[in-house]
């Protein structure tokens, strides 16, 4: 069988890529989860704040870690994997990178250091700093590759001469028209996702009977937050959804499905689109629901997939299918939140109940939900790998598709040696919990690194 | 106003970028190449924590040297990246393994061993793989019509796997004069003895490279060997050798801080050598850093963002090794 380098170097991209983009999306909200409790262990001098900012830090480390070594491999695939992709669009979206490098992956790096060791070593308000610095620049970061990304979905602020991009206004590049809705839907995402693992983990203790007061704090707040973001969550896709229409209606055709633009679509519940017929199989349908969803009018019209060239269109059923995924979690993550607020109005929450044990495994909901969402978005794009301006199979390097099947098989026996172990230890550092705060002695008062080390000895013999 | 030659800033910037890179996860890839040295945990946790808060910022460097080759000569980014793909594909994969090795080593423990073995081996394949990547670039690569038309194993020579057992040793005496002086204790003292070899094996190593390269390329013979050249490049060679004898003699001083200096400084000369080599090549032996700019757009446009946030950058990363300055006792460490 000869070996395509296009299909392996696509597999490699969508496998680093996917095994990346689960860390950023819990360390975006994680370090903002840790910035939120030490500062609300500043403002209220409770220490349950510090114990449970130094327990999520541990767990941040570790993923953090993990999120950085994978993030590298991205930054030298696009040479060695995509070499004409890089050379052509360079001159754009190059800089945008590069000024992800100085606003946000310096200032993460660096304050990291004192977030994770430094507690010791500088002041209560100092220490707090470097967690906001760090939440800040995981959202910076955020933004600049969401920028580069919405470029490439849809092209602006450019010129083509001799198939190479050149920047004619920055400004455009940066705020391409799909930038705006796609960065606050990933930043809420981010947070979501953080948020659910925050309540799962609150609701295991709890249903474990151990670090109840920390339990109970990690479920209010995370509630709190959730029962806000995730109904903001469904307004904020409809209007990117309303966005991808206008800019990128073949992806939007392939979301739902829809084939016949002529008339109103359906909302197509379950299906099995037959590219070859151009007619989906086994179809579950709404009627009119979809054009109501996407033009806010039942008897609304937009393009069908047959509008658009055979080869123009994107692969129907896995954008179709992820898409119906994310959505799906999305609702049930609505609901979710729903019930626990209710809940904890009535003042139930705290039941050995059903819910309580459906919080307990919740937690993988967000990064199911995120994947979905940027397998829809991507695999949506094709067969462009910049909307108009080049298509993926021109994208790849002059490397023999040997090369690219070892470096593929490589990735993936690291990154599960790497994705087992990771998940094994963060599991470890969740069985352990919080470790409650014991005021220090000042044993030795010239060591204070010493003197903190022992205190936690002490407090960690005493928890297990 | 008056042109500026933005392709020659540029590289000025990402020979900064890769200089600080070298140096600066040099020495907390160096403590990892070294961790076989000693058997006693409490030496490896000292080992790790000196250098545990600023590994992460370290490694930064190295995405700013390939981001930045990308932003500012995307044609030469676009050559080197095919040529170099299976050196580049290893270090990346060894650094995946040192990094996590940082977090999972204290999570895992007592049970660490395997950790202890992915640092080493992460620090030592990186670094030799980096050697691997400096071997195959000097050698040259095999481009038509702007693209890269060699073969996959292009940079493989005995050349390059020399490169690679100087880059390791090179970086061993950067992590071996930090530890000098950075840790307190025995680890101390044999940081000490562990330096003297590896400065004789990095000087050995210099050597080689300043002999073979005029050897084989006729360009670098001329330009060094020539006169008036001869007398302006001369401090290169010279200041090594005054180097070497400080750290030498610092090593026998034990002296807190001169080895590290010194070794820092013998890495900046070596760097500044090969970059008078081959300059005006980023992609030797054809393509020179106005061949493959990125249009002046592009390069003003980050330029402006490099001028203003390189400075900031460079003033927290100075207050985080500041906060952790002062030498990691035994037993000591942050976790």
């Amino acid at each position: 069988m000869e070996l395509d380098p296009l299909i392996l170097a696509r597999i490699q991209f969508a496998f680093t890529i996917s095994f990346h983009i689960i860390f950023p999306a819990f360390t975006i909200g994680l370090s903002a989860w840790i910035a939120t409790l030490l500062g609300m262990s500043l403002w209220t001098g409770n220490v349950r704040y510090k114990d449970l900012a130094q327990f999520w830090t541990k767990i941040f480390a570790v993923s953090f870690a993990m999120g950085v070594v994978s993030g590298i491999v991205l930054t030298y695939q696009f040479g060695t994997n995509w070499s004409e992709f890089s050379l052509a669009v360079g001159n754009v979206i190059g800089p945008l990178i590069g000024f992800e490098v100085l606003t946000a992956f310096f200032l993460e790096a660096s304050f990291l250091g004192i977030m994770l060791f430094g507690r010791d070593r500088v002041s209560p308000a100092m220490h707090f700093t470097a967690a906001v610095l760090v939440a800040v620049g995981t959202a910076i970061s955020a933004f600049w590759i969401l920028s580069a990304n919405s470029w490439m979905q849809f092209p602006a602020g450019h010129e083509v001469r001799d198939g190479i991009a050149y920047p004619v206004d920055w400004w455009q590049v940066i705020f391409s028209p799909t930038f705006g809705w796609r960065m606050v839907h990933m930043l809420t995402a981010a947070y979501i996702t953080t948020g659910f693992v925050v309540l799962a983990v609150g609701a295991r203790f709890w249903l474990k009977g151990k670090h109840l007061p920390e339990a109970e704090t990690m479920m209010k707040m995370a509630l709190g937050i959730l029962v806000v973001l995730t109904p903001v969550q469904a307004v904020i896709g409809d209007f990117h959804g309303l966005n991808t229409l206008e800019h990128q209606p073949a992806k939007i055709a392939a979301m739902e499905a829809h084939w016949d633009g002529t008339h109103p679509a359906a909302l197509v519940l379950f299906a099995i689109p037959d590219v070859v017929a151009e007619v989906n199989r086994f179809e579950i349908a709404i009627p009119k629901l979809g054009s109501l969803i996407l033009t806010h009018d039942l008897n609304g019209t937009f393009p069908g997939l047959k509008q658009f060239a055979p080869e123009d269109r994107p692969p129907v059923l896995p954008v179709f299918i992820s898409f119906r995924v994310m959505v799906g979690i999305g609702l049930l993550m609505i609901l979710l939140s729903g019930l626990g607020a209710f809940a904890w109005w009535r003042g139930k929450l705290f039941r050995p109940n059903l819910l309580m044990q459906v919080f307990a495994n919740t937690w993988p909901l967000g990064f199911i939900a995120v994947l979905a969402g940027w397998i829809t978005t991507e695999i949506g794009r094709q067969p462009w790998v910049a909307t108009g301006l080049m298509r993926t199979e021109d994208a790849l390097s002059p490397v023999g598709a040997a090369t690219v099947l070892t470096s593929l098989i490589l990735f993936v026996l690291v990154y599960a040696v790497i994705f087992v172990s990771g998940g094994y230890y963060i599991n470890r550092l969740l069985e352990k919990g919080p470790v409650r705060h014991v005021p220090k002695e000042p044993l030795r008062p010239t060591r204070p690194m010493a003197a903190a080390q022992d205190s936690g000895r002490i407090a960690l013999s005493a928890g297990e | 106003m008056a042109e500026l030659d933005l392709p020659l800033i540029w590289a000025g910037i990402i020979g900064v970028a890769v200089i600080l890179y070298v140096i600066l996860d040099g020495f907390d890839l160096g403590c990892g190449i070294l961790f076989p040295l000693t058997r006693e945990e409490h030496e490896r946790d000292q080992m790790m924590n000196s250098v545990a808060p600023f590994w992460d910022g370290n490694e930064t460097w190295l995405v700013l040297g390939g981001g930045g080759l990308w932003v500012a000569f995307p044609a030469a980014y676009s050559i080197i990246m095919p040529a170099l793909y299976v050196p580049v594909l290893v270090m990346l994969l060894a650094l995946i393994f040192r990094g996590v090795a940082f977090e999972f080593r204290w999570v895992a423990k007592p049970n660490h061993q395997l950790w202890d073995l992915a640092f080493w081996l992460g620090s030592t394949v990186a670094a030799f793989a980096q050697g691997l990547i400096l071997g195959g670039l000097l050698h040259g690569i095999a481009m038509e019509q702007g693209r890269f038309s060699g073969g996959t194993f292009d940079w493989l020579s005995p050349f390059a796997i020399m490169c690679g057992f100087g880059v390791v040793a090179g970086y061993a005496l950067l992590g071996a004069t930090w530890l000098h002086m950075r840790v307190a204790g025995d680890l101390e003292r044999r940081a000490n003895e562990w330096a003297k070899p590896l400065l004789l094996a990095l000087l050995g190593f210099i050597l080689v490279v300043s002999i073979w390269t005029p050897l084989h390329v006729e360009r670098i013979a001329a330009l060094w060997f020539s006169w008036p050249n001869l007398l302006y490049l001369s401090p290169v060679p010279v200041l090594t050798l005054v180097l070497a004898a400080l750290v030498w003699k610092g090593l026998d001083d034990k002296a807190a801080a001169t080895p590290f200096l010194g070794s820092v400084g013998i890495f900046v000369l070596a760097f500044a050598g090969l970059a008078i080599s081959n300059f005006p090549y980023l992609v030797p032996p054809s393509l020179t850093v106005w061949d493959a700019a990125a249009a002046p757009e592009s390069q003003m446009f980050l330029l402006v963002g490099v001028l203003i946030l390189l400075p900031v950058v460079l003033g927290y990363t100075v207050f985080v090794y500041y906060t952790f300055r002062g030498r990691i006792r035994p037993g000591e460490g942050y976790h």
